[in-house]
Protein backbone atom coordinates (compact mmCIF):
# COMPACT_ATOMS: atom_id res chain seq x y z
CA UNK A 1 0.00 0.00 0.00
CA UNK A 2 2.65 2.41 0.76
CA UNK A 3 4.45 1.95 -2.33
CA UNK A 4 1.25 2.31 -4.18
CA UNK A 5 0.95 5.75 -2.28
CA UNK A 6 4.10 6.71 -3.46
CA UNK A 7 3.47 5.74 -6.96
CA UNK A 8 0.34 7.91 -6.89
CA UNK A 9 2.55 11.15 -5.29
CA UNK A 10 4.84 10.46 -8.34
CA UNK A 11 2.04 10.95 -10.47
CA UNK A 12 0.88 14.20 -8.91
CA UNK A 13 4.01 15.58 -9.48
CA UNK A 14 4.80 14.68 -12.98
CA UNK A 15 1.08 15.99 -13.64
CA UNK A 16 2.49 19.15 -11.93
CA UNK A 17 5.16 19.06 -14.44
CA UNK A 18 3.01 18.09 -17.20
CA UNK A 19 -0.36 20.33 -16.72
CA UNK A 20 1.41 23.49 -17.13
CA UNK A 21 2.71 22.51 -20.63
CA UNK A 22 -0.09 20.64 -21.98
CA UNK A 23 -3.36 21.47 -19.98
CA UNK A 24 -5.22 20.15 -18.07
CA UNK A 25 -6.93 16.50 -18.68
CA UNK A 26 -10.39 16.61 -18.70
CA UNK A 27 -10.85 13.98 -15.97
CA UNK A 28 -7.57 14.67 -14.09
CA UNK A 29 -7.33 11.55 -11.39
CA UNK A 30 -8.63 9.29 -14.12
CA UNK A 31 -5.56 10.72 -16.09
CA UNK A 32 -3.36 10.68 -12.77
CA UNK A 33 -4.28 6.72 -12.06
CA UNK A 34 -3.28 5.88 -15.53
CA UNK A 35 0.07 8.30 -14.73
CA UNK A 36 0.59 5.70 -11.26
CA UNK A 37 0.11 2.19 -13.20
CA UNK A 38 2.66 3.69 -15.40
CA UNK A 39 5.21 5.22 -12.47
CA UNK A 40 4.50 1.87 -10.50
CA UNK A 41 5.13 -0.25 -13.55
CA UNK A 42 8.17 1.44 -14.45
CA UNK A 43 9.20 1.68 -10.93
CA UNK A 44 9.02 -2.45 -10.31
CA UNK A 45 10.70 -2.71 -13.73
CA UNK A 46 13.79 -1.00 -12.58
CA UNK A 47 13.88 -0.48 -8.78
CA UNK A 48 12.92 -3.84 -8.31
CA UNK A 49 10.00 -2.55 -5.64
CA UNK A 50 8.26 -5.05 -3.97
CA UNK A 51 6.12 -6.97 -6.08
CA UNK A 52 3.15 -6.60 -3.44
CA UNK A 53 2.99 -3.00 -4.24
CA UNK A 54 1.73 -3.73 -7.50
CA UNK A 55 -1.57 -5.55 -6.30
CA UNK A 56 -2.05 -2.96 -4.30
CA UNK A 57 -2.41 -0.51 -6.55
CA UNK A 58 -4.41 -2.85 -8.51
CA UNK A 59 -6.53 -3.08 -5.68
CA UNK A 60 -6.88 0.54 -5.72
CA UNK A 61 -7.57 0.64 -9.29
CA UNK A 62 -10.15 -2.50 -8.91
CA UNK A 63 -11.59 -0.57 -6.28
CA UNK A 64 -12.56 2.44 -8.67
CA UNK A 65 -12.85 0.45 -11.80
CA UNK A 66 -13.93 2.94 -14.60
CA UNK A 67 -13.09 6.23 -15.04
CA UNK A 68 -16.77 8.01 -13.49
CA UNK A 69 -16.08 5.45 -10.44
CA UNK A 70 -12.40 6.31 -9.98
CA UNK A 71 -13.62 9.98 -9.75
CA UNK A 72 -15.92 9.61 -6.52
CA UNK A 73 -13.56 7.52 -4.90
CA UNK A 74 -10.50 8.73 -5.27
CA UNK A 75 -11.88 12.25 -4.38
CA UNK A 76 -13.59 11.09 -1.07
CA UNK A 77 -10.07 9.39 -0.06
CA UNK A 78 -8.17 12.74 -0.98
CA UNK A 79 -10.90 14.87 1.27
CA UNK A 80 -10.20 12.85 4.10
CA UNK A 81 -6.68 12.79 3.50
CA UNK A 82 -6.71 16.68 3.70
CA UNK A 83 -8.57 16.92 6.72
CA UNK A 84 -6.44 14.19 8.33
CA UNK A 85 -3.68 16.58 7.22
CA UNK A 86 -5.34 19.25 8.84
CA UNK A 87 -6.36 17.74 11.82
CA UNK A 88 -7.06 20.17 15.14
CA UNK A 89 -4.42 17.67 17.12
CA UNK A 90 -1.85 18.30 14.64
CA UNK A 91 0.61 21.47 15.42
CA UNK A 92 -0.23 24.04 12.91
CA UNK A 93 3.23 24.51 11.84
CA UNK A 94 2.75 20.70 10.78
CA UNK A 95 -0.29 20.69 8.86
CA UNK A 96 1.05 22.36 5.73
CA UNK A 97 4.11 19.96 5.62
CA UNK A 98 2.15 17.24 6.58
CA UNK A 99 -0.14 18.07 3.40
CA UNK A 100 2.62 18.91 1.12
CA UNK A 101 4.20 15.30 1.58
CA UNK A 102 1.38 12.76 1.58
CA UNK A 103 -1.05 14.81 -0.53
CA UNK A 104 1.27 15.93 -3.06
CA UNK A 105 4.34 13.81 -2.27
CA UNK A 106 7.06 16.65 -2.10
CA UNK A 107 10.20 15.45 -0.09
CA UNK A 108 10.89 16.88 3.05
CA UNK A 109 14.33 19.01 1.53
CA UNK A 110 12.32 20.95 -0.82
CA UNK A 111 9.46 22.02 2.14
CA UNK A 112 11.99 22.26 4.44
CA UNK A 113 13.10 24.97 1.55
CA UNK A 114 9.76 26.78 0.94
CA UNK A 115 9.40 27.38 4.71
CA UNK A 116 13.14 28.24 5.86
CA UNK A 117 13.43 25.29 8.22
CA UNK A 118 16.37 22.77 8.47
CA UNK A 119 15.97 20.01 6.48
CA UNK A 120 16.44 17.52 9.63
CA UNK A 121 13.89 19.53 11.54
CA UNK A 122 11.57 19.41 8.99
CA UNK A 123 11.95 15.80 8.60
CA UNK A 124 11.73 14.79 12.26
CA UNK A 125 8.51 16.81 12.24
CA UNK A 126 7.06 14.74 9.62
CA UNK A 127 8.00 11.31 11.24
CA UNK A 128 6.55 13.14 14.25
CA UNK A 129 3.21 13.77 12.69
CA UNK A 130 3.29 10.80 11.30
CA UNK A 131 3.39 8.70 14.87
CA UNK A 132 1.12 10.73 16.20
CA UNK A 133 -1.80 10.40 13.99
CA UNK A 134 -0.75 6.77 14.61
CA UNK A 135 -1.07 6.79 18.17
CA UNK A 136 -3.62 9.29 18.69
CA UNK A 137 -5.85 7.06 17.06
CA UNK A 138 -7.22 10.38 14.40
CA UNK A 139 -9.66 9.33 12.17
CA UNK A 140 -9.27 8.87 8.40
CA UNK A 141 -12.57 10.45 8.13
CA UNK A 142 -14.94 13.53 6.68
CA UNK A 143 -15.50 15.66 9.58
CA UNK A 144 -19.63 15.81 10.69
CA UNK A 145 -21.33 18.65 9.31
CA UNK A 146 -21.38 20.06 13.05
CA UNK A 147 -17.11 20.96 12.77
CA UNK A 148 -17.18 21.08 8.90
CA UNK A 149 -16.71 24.85 8.89
CA UNK A 150 -14.08 25.11 11.22
CA UNK A 151 -12.43 22.06 9.94
CA UNK A 152 -12.72 23.27 6.03
CA UNK A 153 -11.11 26.13 7.41
CA UNK A 154 -7.76 24.62 8.72
CA UNK A 155 -7.45 23.09 5.77
CA UNK A 156 -7.76 26.22 3.20
CA UNK A 157 -5.26 27.95 6.14
CA UNK A 158 -3.02 25.00 5.38
CA UNK A 159 -2.72 25.15 1.28
CA UNK A 160 -2.90 28.96 1.95
CA UNK A 161 0.41 28.38 3.88
CA UNK A 162 1.66 26.87 0.77
CA UNK A 163 1.27 29.41 -0.95
CA UNK A 164 3.19 31.89 0.88
CA UNK A 165 5.44 29.46 2.09
CA UNK A 166 6.21 31.49 5.23
CA UNK A 167 6.43 35.17 3.72
CA UNK A 168 5.22 37.87 5.25
CA UNK A 169 4.13 39.53 2.07
CA UNK A 170 2.71 37.19 -0.32
CA UNK A 171 2.09 40.34 -3.05
CA UNK A 172 5.33 41.32 -3.07
CA UNK A 173 7.68 38.46 -2.98
CA UNK A 174 9.94 38.17 -5.27
CA UNK A 175 8.87 36.07 -8.69
CA UNK A 176 11.97 33.79 -9.16
CA UNK A 177 11.12 32.52 -5.66
CA UNK A 178 7.85 31.24 -6.45
CA UNK A 179 8.02 29.17 -3.24
CA UNK A 180 5.11 26.55 -3.58
CA UNK A 181 2.59 28.89 -5.63
CA UNK A 182 1.94 26.20 -8.36
CA UNK A 183 1.45 23.15 -5.54
CA UNK A 184 -0.85 25.92 -3.39
CA UNK A 185 -3.28 26.42 -6.28
CA UNK A 186 -3.47 22.62 -7.37
CA UNK A 187 -4.44 21.82 -4.01
CA UNK A 188 -6.92 24.77 -3.99
CA UNK A 189 -8.35 23.91 -7.44
CA UNK A 190 -8.39 20.25 -5.73
CA UNK A 191 -10.51 21.27 -2.57
CA UNK A 192 -12.56 23.43 -4.21
CA UNK A 193 -13.84 20.74 -6.60
CA UNK A 194 -14.08 18.05 -4.02
CA UNK A 195 -16.29 20.91 -1.81
CA UNK A 196 -18.76 22.46 -4.06
CA UNK A 197 -20.84 23.93 -1.37
CA UNK A 198 -17.77 25.51 0.48
CA UNK A 199 -17.54 29.40 -0.78
CA UNK A 200 -14.42 29.88 1.22
CA UNK A 201 -12.78 26.93 -0.97
CA UNK A 202 -13.82 28.99 -3.75
CA UNK A 203 -12.21 31.73 -2.15
CA UNK A 204 -8.96 31.15 -1.49
CA UNK A 205 -8.55 29.68 -4.95
CA UNK A 206 -9.80 33.24 -6.49
CA UNK A 207 -7.53 34.96 -3.88
CA UNK A 208 -4.54 32.62 -5.48
CA UNK A 209 -5.53 33.53 -9.07
CA UNK A 210 -5.46 37.01 -8.65
CA UNK A 211 -2.01 36.96 -6.57
CA UNK A 212 -0.45 34.55 -9.22
CA UNK A 213 -1.74 36.84 -12.19
CA UNK A 214 0.64 39.65 -10.63
CA UNK A 215 3.63 37.91 -10.15
CA UNK A 216 5.35 39.29 -13.33
CA UNK A 217 4.87 42.46 -12.68
CA UNK A 218 5.88 42.71 -9.37
CA UNK A 219 9.54 43.22 -11.08
CA UNK A 220 10.13 45.83 -14.40
CA UNK A 221 12.47 44.13 -16.85
CA UNK A 222 15.26 45.34 -14.77
CA UNK A 223 14.71 43.08 -11.78
CA UNK A 224 13.15 46.53 -9.88
CA UNK A 225 10.56 46.17 -7.05
CA UNK A 226 7.48 47.57 -8.42
CA UNK A 227 4.54 48.38 -6.06
CA UNK A 228 1.09 46.52 -6.80
CA UNK A 229 -0.08 50.23 -7.69
CA UNK A 230 2.50 51.29 -10.11
CA UNK A 231 2.05 48.18 -11.65
CA UNK A 232 1.84 47.71 -15.31
CA UNK A 233 -1.64 46.41 -15.72
CA UNK A 234 -0.49 44.72 -19.24
CA UNK A 235 1.87 42.30 -17.39
CA UNK A 236 -1.01 40.96 -15.71
CA UNK A 237 -2.40 37.92 -16.47
CA UNK A 238 -5.76 38.74 -18.22
CA UNK A 239 -6.19 34.79 -18.61
CA UNK A 240 -5.49 33.85 -14.76
CA UNK A 241 -7.96 36.89 -13.39
CA UNK A 242 -11.01 36.13 -15.78
CA UNK A 243 -10.84 32.89 -13.60
CA UNK A 244 -10.51 34.27 -10.34
CA UNK A 245 -13.20 36.70 -11.23
CA UNK A 246 -15.81 33.82 -11.96
CA UNK A 247 -14.53 31.75 -9.41
CA UNK A 248 -15.15 34.15 -6.89
CA UNK A 249 -18.74 35.15 -8.27
CA UNK A 250 -19.28 31.51 -7.60
CA UNK A 251 -18.42 32.08 -3.93
CA UNK A 252 -20.17 34.84 -3.34
CA UNK A 253 -23.52 33.36 -4.77
CA UNK A 254 -23.69 31.34 -1.86
CA UNK A 255 -24.42 34.36 0.09
CA UNK A 256 -21.91 33.29 2.92
CA UNK A 257 -18.74 35.77 3.05
CA UNK A 258 -15.96 34.80 4.48
CA UNK A 259 -11.46 35.62 5.07
CA UNK A 260 -10.89 34.19 1.67
CA UNK A 261 -13.66 35.64 0.03
CA UNK A 262 -12.91 38.88 1.39
CA UNK A 263 -9.23 38.82 0.67
CA UNK A 264 -10.11 37.69 -2.97
CA UNK A 265 -12.47 40.52 -3.02
CA UNK A 266 -9.65 42.94 -2.32
CA UNK A 267 -7.31 41.40 -4.73
CA UNK A 268 -10.35 42.06 -6.88
CA UNK A 269 -11.12 45.69 -6.36
CA UNK A 270 -6.93 46.21 -7.09
CA UNK A 271 -7.01 44.47 -10.39
CA UNK A 272 -10.37 47.25 -11.59
CA UNK A 273 -7.38 49.30 -12.21
CA UNK A 274 -6.54 47.85 -15.41
CA UNK A 275 -10.20 48.54 -16.59
CA UNK A 276 -10.84 51.68 -14.74
CA UNK A 277 -7.70 52.92 -14.79
CA UNK A 278 -7.86 53.78 -10.79
CA UNK A 279 -8.23 51.95 -7.63
CA UNK A 280 -11.28 52.43 -5.30
CA UNK A 281 -9.36 52.84 -2.06
CA UNK A 282 -12.64 53.43 -0.18
CA UNK A 283 -13.54 50.54 -1.17
CA UNK A 284 -10.58 48.26 -0.36
CA UNK A 285 -10.78 50.18 3.17
CA UNK A 286 -14.24 48.64 3.62
CA UNK A 287 -13.02 45.34 2.94
CA UNK A 288 -10.57 45.25 5.30
CA UNK A 289 -12.95 46.14 8.07
CA UNK A 290 -15.02 43.60 7.40
CA UNK A 291 -12.01 40.99 7.16
CA UNK A 292 -10.92 42.37 10.49
CA UNK A 293 -14.36 41.30 11.61
CA UNK A 294 -13.52 37.74 10.49
CA UNK A 295 -10.90 37.95 13.37
CA UNK A 296 -8.10 40.13 13.73
CA UNK A 297 -4.70 39.65 11.95
CA UNK A 298 -1.87 42.21 11.59
CA UNK A 299 -1.58 41.62 8.21
CA UNK A 300 -5.18 42.73 8.06
CA UNK A 301 -4.72 46.05 9.91
CA UNK A 302 -1.69 46.98 8.21
CA UNK A 303 -3.67 46.34 4.56
CA UNK A 304 -6.04 48.53 6.42
CA UNK A 305 -3.53 51.41 7.23
CA UNK A 306 -2.63 51.41 3.76
CA UNK A 307 -5.79 51.99 2.62
CA UNK A 308 -7.00 54.26 4.71
CA UNK A 309 -4.01 56.14 4.04
CA UNK A 310 -4.85 56.51 -0.02
CA UNK A 311 -8.60 56.91 0.33
CA UNK A 312 -8.46 59.83 3.25
CA UNK A 313 -4.60 61.00 4.11
CA UNK A 314 -1.36 59.53 5.93
CA UNK A 315 -2.13 60.75 9.32
CA UNK A 316 -5.47 58.33 9.07
CA UNK A 317 -3.42 55.64 8.35
CA UNK A 318 -0.80 56.26 10.62
CA UNK A 319 -3.60 56.27 13.33
CA UNK A 320 -4.37 53.19 12.41
CA UNK A 321 -0.68 51.82 12.97
CA UNK A 322 -0.26 53.67 15.92
CA UNK A 323 -2.73 51.44 17.64
CA UNK A 324 -1.76 48.07 16.83
CA UNK A 325 0.84 47.11 19.86
CA UNK A 326 4.51 47.56 18.83
CA UNK A 327 5.54 43.66 20.62
CA UNK A 328 3.44 41.99 17.77
CA UNK A 329 5.24 44.30 14.61
CA UNK A 330 8.37 43.42 16.04
CA UNK A 331 9.86 41.45 12.91
CA UNK A 332 6.96 42.22 10.58
CA UNK A 333 8.32 44.27 7.83
CA UNK A 334 5.08 45.38 6.14
CA UNK A 335 4.42 47.57 9.32
CA UNK A 336 7.56 49.10 9.03
CA UNK A 337 7.67 49.87 5.50
CA UNK A 338 4.55 51.25 5.32
CA UNK A 339 5.10 53.46 9.17
CA UNK A 340 8.15 54.52 7.12
CA UNK A 341 6.32 56.14 3.86
CA UNK A 342 3.60 57.74 5.55
CA UNK A 343 5.86 58.92 8.41
CA UNK A 344 7.24 60.52 5.35
CA UNK A 345 4.54 61.95 4.21
CA UNK A 346 3.38 63.32 7.18
CA UNK A 347 6.67 65.51 7.67
CA UNK A 348 8.18 63.41 9.96
CA UNK A 349 12.21 62.93 8.21
CA UNK A 350 13.50 61.46 11.07
CA UNK A 351 11.06 58.67 11.98
CA UNK A 352 10.43 58.18 8.99
CA UNK A 353 14.19 57.33 8.15
CA UNK A 354 14.36 54.88 11.61
CA UNK A 355 11.18 53.14 10.19
CA UNK A 356 13.08 52.73 6.99
CA UNK A 357 16.17 50.87 8.66
CA UNK A 358 14.14 48.91 10.15
CA UNK A 359 12.11 47.76 7.06
CA UNK A 360 14.60 47.50 5.46
CA UNK A 361 16.95 45.20 7.51
CA UNK A 362 13.71 43.02 8.17
CA UNK A 363 13.16 42.44 4.43
CA UNK A 364 14.60 39.22 2.74
CA UNK A 365 14.50 40.19 -0.82
CA UNK A 366 17.34 42.21 -2.13
CA UNK A 367 15.17 44.25 -4.74
CA UNK A 368 12.70 45.03 -1.98
CA UNK A 369 15.46 46.42 0.12
CA UNK A 370 17.10 48.27 -2.67
CA UNK A 371 12.94 50.08 -3.47
CA UNK A 372 12.74 50.97 -0.06
CA UNK A 373 16.55 52.37 0.14
CA UNK A 374 16.11 54.70 -3.39
CA UNK A 375 12.52 55.42 -1.33
CA UNK A 376 13.73 56.60 2.14
CA UNK A 377 16.60 59.11 0.35
CA UNK A 378 13.84 60.56 -2.36
CA UNK B 1 19.76 29.66 22.16
CA UNK B 2 22.93 31.44 21.14
CA UNK B 3 23.33 31.16 17.93
CA UNK B 4 26.28 32.41 15.20
CA UNK B 5 25.55 33.87 12.18
CA UNK B 6 28.15 33.75 9.81
CA UNK B 7 28.27 35.79 7.04
CA UNK B 8 30.07 34.95 3.77
CA UNK B 9 30.70 37.24 1.19
CA UNK B 10 32.00 36.97 -2.89
CA UNK B 11 34.53 38.53 -4.23
CA UNK B 12 31.79 41.50 -5.34
CA UNK B 13 30.57 41.91 -1.51
CA UNK B 14 33.76 42.63 -0.64
CA UNK B 15 34.44 45.10 -3.44
CA UNK B 16 31.24 47.04 -3.10
CA UNK B 17 32.77 47.77 0.75
CA UNK B 18 34.58 50.33 -1.26
CA UNK B 19 33.35 50.54 -4.70
CA UNK B 20 31.65 53.90 -5.53
CA UNK B 21 28.55 53.07 -6.99
CA UNK B 22 27.62 50.09 -4.74
CA UNK B 23 29.33 51.26 -0.70
CA UNK B 24 26.04 53.04 -0.31
CA UNK B 25 23.75 50.32 -0.89
CA UNK B 26 25.97 47.82 0.95
CA UNK B 27 26.80 49.55 4.09
CA UNK B 28 22.80 51.03 4.70
CA UNK B 29 21.62 47.35 3.93
CA UNK B 30 24.45 45.79 7.06
CA UNK B 31 23.26 48.71 8.96
CA UNK B 32 19.93 48.27 8.62
CA UNK B 33 19.82 44.44 9.65
CA UNK B 34 21.92 45.39 12.20
CA UNK B 35 19.62 47.92 13.51
CA UNK B 36 16.47 45.12 12.98
CA UNK B 37 18.45 43.04 15.22
CA UNK B 38 19.20 45.45 17.85
CA UNK B 39 15.65 46.75 17.60
CA UNK B 40 14.13 43.25 17.71
CA UNK B 41 16.30 42.93 21.38
CA UNK B 42 17.88 39.50 19.53
CA UNK B 43 21.60 40.70 19.08
CA UNK B 44 24.51 39.50 21.26
CA UNK B 45 27.51 40.71 19.22
CA UNK B 46 29.27 40.52 16.60
CA UNK B 47 31.72 42.22 14.16
CA UNK B 48 32.68 43.07 10.25
CA UNK B 49 35.94 41.86 9.41
CA UNK B 50 38.58 43.05 6.76
CA UNK B 51 38.79 41.58 4.12
CA UNK B 52 40.54 38.09 3.38
CA UNK B 53 43.95 39.62 1.88
CA UNK B 54 44.12 41.23 5.48
CA UNK B 55 44.16 37.78 7.08
CA UNK B 56 47.41 35.31 8.65
CA UNK B 57 46.99 32.06 9.04
CA UNK B 58 48.62 30.39 12.19
CA UNK B 59 49.60 26.61 12.48
CA UNK B 60 51.90 24.76 14.64
CA UNK B 61 53.23 21.26 13.08
CA UNK B 62 55.59 18.88 14.29
CA UNK B 63 56.82 21.74 16.89
CA UNK B 64 57.49 24.34 14.09
CA UNK B 65 55.57 27.21 13.04
CA UNK B 66 53.62 27.89 9.96
CA UNK B 67 52.70 31.64 9.40
CA UNK B 68 51.25 32.17 5.93
CA UNK B 69 49.36 34.93 4.50
CA UNK B 70 45.56 35.34 3.44
CA UNK B 71 42.61 32.95 5.27
CA UNK B 72 43.39 29.25 6.43
CA UNK B 73 41.34 28.02 3.21
CA UNK B 74 40.79 29.95 0.16
CA UNK B 75 37.47 29.55 -1.28
CA UNK B 76 34.84 31.47 -3.70
CA UNK B 77 32.98 33.11 -0.67
CA UNK B 78 34.75 34.19 2.75
CA UNK B 79 34.24 35.35 6.23
CA UNK B 80 33.20 38.65 6.06
CA UNK B 81 31.47 39.07 9.80
CA UNK B 82 29.30 37.05 12.28
CA UNK B 83 26.73 37.72 14.62
CA UNK B 84 25.97 36.41 17.38
CA UNK B 85 22.28 36.47 18.11
CA UNK B 86 19.75 34.99 21.13
CA UNK B 87 16.34 33.47 20.03
CA UNK B 88 13.98 30.72 20.98
CA UNK B 89 15.10 28.40 18.47
CA UNK B 90 16.93 27.14 14.98
CA UNK B 91 14.02 28.38 13.07
CA UNK B 92 13.68 32.24 14.20
CA UNK B 93 17.40 32.05 13.90
CA UNK B 94 16.97 31.19 10.19
CA UNK B 95 14.23 33.82 9.63
CA UNK B 96 17.36 36.22 10.78
CA UNK B 97 19.98 34.91 8.41
CA UNK B 98 17.61 34.89 5.31
CA UNK B 99 17.33 38.68 5.72
CA UNK B 100 21.27 38.81 5.91
CA UNK B 101 22.33 40.58 2.78
CA UNK B 102 24.61 38.05 2.07
CA UNK B 103 21.96 35.85 2.16
CA UNK B 104 21.43 36.80 -1.50
CA UNK B 105 24.82 37.39 -2.42
CA UNK B 106 27.06 34.96 -1.06
CA UNK B 107 25.85 32.78 2.01
CA UNK B 108 24.85 32.70 5.34
CA UNK B 109 25.49 30.20 8.04
CA UNK B 110 23.91 29.59 11.44
CA UNK B 111 25.13 27.47 13.93
CA UNK B 112 24.09 27.29 17.64
CA UNK B 113 26.45 28.53 20.71
CA UNK B 114 28.26 25.99 22.84
CA UNK B 115 27.18 26.71 26.49
CA UNK B 116 30.16 27.01 28.24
Amino acid sequence: MAAAEDALGDALVSALEAWPRVGIPANPDAWLLAAARRRLVDASRHAKVEAAAAPALEMLLGRVGHADVTDAVLSDERLKLLFVCAHPAIDDAARTPLMLQTVLGLDAARIASAFLVAPATMSQRLVRVKAKIRDAGIRFDVPEPGELASRVDAVLEAIYAAFGSGWDDVAGADPRRRGLADEAIWLGRLVARLLPGEPEALGLLALMLHCEARRLARRDTHGRYVPLDQQDVTRWSRAMIDEAEQVLAAAASAGRPGRFQLEAAIQSAHTRRAVTGRTDWEAIALLYEGLLLCGATIGARVGQAAALARARDAAAGLAVLDEIPLDSVLTYQPYWALRAHLLKRVGRPAEAGESYARAIGLSEDSAVREFLAAESGA
Amino acid sequence: MKYTILVYESTADFTARTDGARRDAYWGAYRAYTKALADAGVMVGGAGLQPPPLATTVRLRDGKRQVQDGPFADTKEQLGGYYVIEVPGLDQALDWAARCPSASSGSVEVRPNLSM
